[in-house]
């Protein structure tokens, strides 16, 4: 296999073989990659820790329903220069219209001489064209500024993680040119591997017990909103603080429930089918 | 050699394109699946396969391509007393591997046979014939990339046993609908025009009108982009509609949590629309259909769920109402026409399969309304039929 900047993960960051390899295709071949998942399966926290496995830069740009676009390439800030030009700007040429384009975070990337990483976060959250506009930017990785008349083209294609939560759909020819990985929610073995990285002196029999109550509560039936890893840190973190021992039975009572379930349904669901799992228990014995 | 399977994708309805295909295989040339069938499935997997609602269906196609393996029942017979025997695994390191002659599918079949024919006895761990723990083509349990694997376990892992295992089924698009999959349908069902309060800057109309004051700076705003759609949706929730409760549920509940339309009405009907609609779906009160009609302006959308079969009278007839105690003075069928006289845009959501379509009643509706199947797939096909011009 030929030679370039590979990532294999950090030590905050527990990543799956498939994952790491998504992670340099999408690299080697200059393509975005497209990560969905369950919520809280860490899909930010991945560009976090490629930024840092590869020590480049990380320039995050946050979606949300009002994002255009071109706010990620550049903004000419008209009104400021409005402003200066009838009050006076203290120190700035108003005649050069080069003060007043601003880069968005794709565009300093580009201009960055040194390859970076770009996070597109929860693409899903802008309009549905978002990310048709966006397409020959990331295919030609540069993009054109009328105003000043310059072209921005990248040195050094960064490399381009994009996180969906799946509430749109993503337009075809937006999703031929990424590579895509789906973040399967962790089995038992991995989610002891990453609760490890969390709490390192953590009692093997607790976390084996806190473990089991996890893996029964996400197989209830009916969760609107199943507990995923960050409420599993939360949770555990909040049983270590309250002073929880491996003496705690969790078959009997679930402390900080609220830390694990945030829907008021779930709440009663989880009462009602543990309520039952406890009885048939208890009849066994 | 892998283009037959690029057309096995595209036979399980994964629409994979000549560009994607070509990033596979310059991900392939520079040696991203390594020699493994396992990194293979998941290199593939990432470049061709863009959502995981078609996951099952790569699984499906992988396992049909790679398992494709045609061996005689009879000769399999006699191959698997060779290959009964446990073997020890004999590790070969990178270079020996790819030094092995590599074969494409047809050679490799062709070689079996005649390999076959030739050899008469058990042979394990060499490098020719067929047995168990070596670096012939042929066997089980042995090395050769491309090789032909009778029975039992392959050596490096085995991609189509993940294939086979279908963890991606509860994904899929034509099976399943949760009225969080159902919502994001809906999203698409939209147009926008501006409406609302003024809140956005108008920077070329704030310029001009900066210019023509001398300079003397006036902002100028302008209202929102909103969505304007109008949403209409008429429930059948008579008898033979009881196993479809649930789906239609979710539908109602994914329209009514997408509160992104202007305007969003709906009503029950038992079978067939006649004089009256019903609010609630278990409830007395009634409101005139016409009256609906009057109050509802062309340019709502409709959606109309139903299983659209009846006994024919109560589609054709007058008093064809199935409820004894009522009787209606015009024909299902002629409320449906009016129906879809007056809305511009409407759309028969079905949750029988399409197989089940050739009904009287169902291919009568048919003619009046375009008909789809109440799948996501199906819903994404109506919303398309809705928003065309």
């Amino acid at each position: 296999m030929e030679d370039f900047t590979r990532y294999s993960g950090t030590r905050d960051y527990i990543v799956s073989e498939d994952l790491q390899n998504d992670v340099n295709v999408s690299i080697a071949l200059g393509r975005p990659l497209l990560i969905k998942g369950e919520p809280g399966t860490g899909k930010t926290l991945l560009a976090k820790s490629v930024a840092k496995g590869l020590s480049q830069e990380l320039l995050t740009w946050n979606i949300k329903s009002t994002t255009k676009a071109q706010d990620g390439l550049y903004i000419y800030d008209t009104v400021q220069r409005l402003n200066d030009s009838r009050f006076g700007g203290e120190g700035v040429d108003v005649a050069n219209i080069e003060n007043y384009i601003k880069l968005g975070k794709l565009g300093e990337a580009f201009a960055n001489p040194i390859q970076s990483v770009v996070l597109i976060d929860e693409i899903d959250k802008a309009d549905i064209e978002f990310p048709n506009d966006l397409l020959a930017e990331l295919d030609e990785m540069k993009f054109y500024i009328p105003e000043t008349q310059k072209t921005i083209a990248a040195q050094q294609r960064p490399a381009i993680i994009i996180t969906s939560n799946s509430e749109k759909e993503l337009p075809d020819a937006f999703l031929r040119r990424c590579v895509f990985h789906y973040i399967e929610f962790p089995d038992q073995e991995l989610m002891t591997d990453i609760v490890k990285v969390h709490f390192p002196d953590l009692d093997k029999k607790m976390v084996k017990q806190a473990m089991a109550a996890f893996y029964q509560l996400r197989d209830l039936d009916g969760l609107r909103k199943k507990p995923s890893t960050s409420e599993l840190i939360d949770w555990l973190k909040a049983l270590l603080a309250a002073g929880h021992t491996t003496k705690s039975d969790f078959q009997k009572e679930l402390p900080f429930l609220g830390a694990l379930l945030k829907n008021e349904n779930d709440y009663e669901i989880a009462a009602k089918q543990r309520g039952a799992f406890q009885r048939r228990n208890a009849f066994r014995r | 050699m892998f283009t037959g399977f690029f057309f096995c994708l595209r036979a399980h309805k994964i629409m994979v394109t000549p560009t994607e295909w070509l990033a596979l295989m310059e991900a392939l040339s520079r040696g991203f699946a390594g020699n493994s069938l396992v990194s293979f499935y998941h290199l593939s997997r990432s470049l061709l396969v863009k959502t995981e609602a078609l996951f099952d269906h790569y699984d499906l196609a992988f396992r049909d391509f790679f398992t494709g393996l045609e061996v005689p029942p009879e000769i399999f017979e006699e191959l698997w007393q060779w290959l009964g025997k446990e073997t020890l695994k004999k590790e070969l390191d990178a270079d020996a591997f790819k030094n092995l002659p590599k074969h494409d599918w047809e050679t490799v079949k062709k070689m079996f046979e005649e390999r076959l024919k030739e050899q008469k006895e058990e042979h394990n761990g060499g490098g020719n014939w067929i047995g168990t723990g070596g670096t012939s083509p042929f066997g089980h349990g042995g090395h050769h990339p491309g090789g032909l694997r009778v029975g039992g376990e392959s050596g490096g892992g085995m991609a189509v046993k993940i294939a086979a295992e279908r963890k991606f089924k509860g994904y899929r698009r034509d099976v399943t609908l949760d009225v969080r999959q159902i919502k994001v349908a809906l999203k698409k069902l939209r147009h926008l025009r501006r409406t609302g309060t003024r809140m956005e800057l108008d920077i070329d109309k704030t310029i001009e009108q900066t210019c023509k004051n001398a300079g003397e700076i006036d902002l100028i705003f302008s209202p929102e982009h909103k969505n304007d759609v109008k949403l209409l949706l008429l429930m059948d929730a008579g008898g033979s509609m009881y196993p479809y409760a649930k789906l239609v549920d979710r539908l109602f509940s994914a329209a009514n949590a997408v509160n992104h339309f202007a305007e969003f009405n709906h009503y029950y009907f038992h079978n067939s629309i006649y004089d009256y609609l019903r609010p609630e779906i278990n409830g007395r009160e009634r409101i005139s259909t016409a009256h609906v009609l009057k109050e509802l302006n062309p340019d709502h959308k409709v959606i109309l769920v139903g299983d659209a079969s009846m006994a024919p009278y109560e589609l054709f007839m007058e008093n064809g109402i199935i409820d004894y105690y009522d009787s209606n003075e015009t024909a299902g069928i002629v409320w449906f026409e009016r129906i879809a006289a007056h809305f511009r845009r409407c759309v028969w959501l079905n949750p029988m399969p399409e197989r089940y379509w050739r009904h009287p009643t169902i291919s009568a509706i048919k003619q009046v309304f375009p008909m789809y199947h109440l799948s996501l797939e199906g819903i994404d096909d109506a919303i398309k039929k809705l928003t065309a011009f």
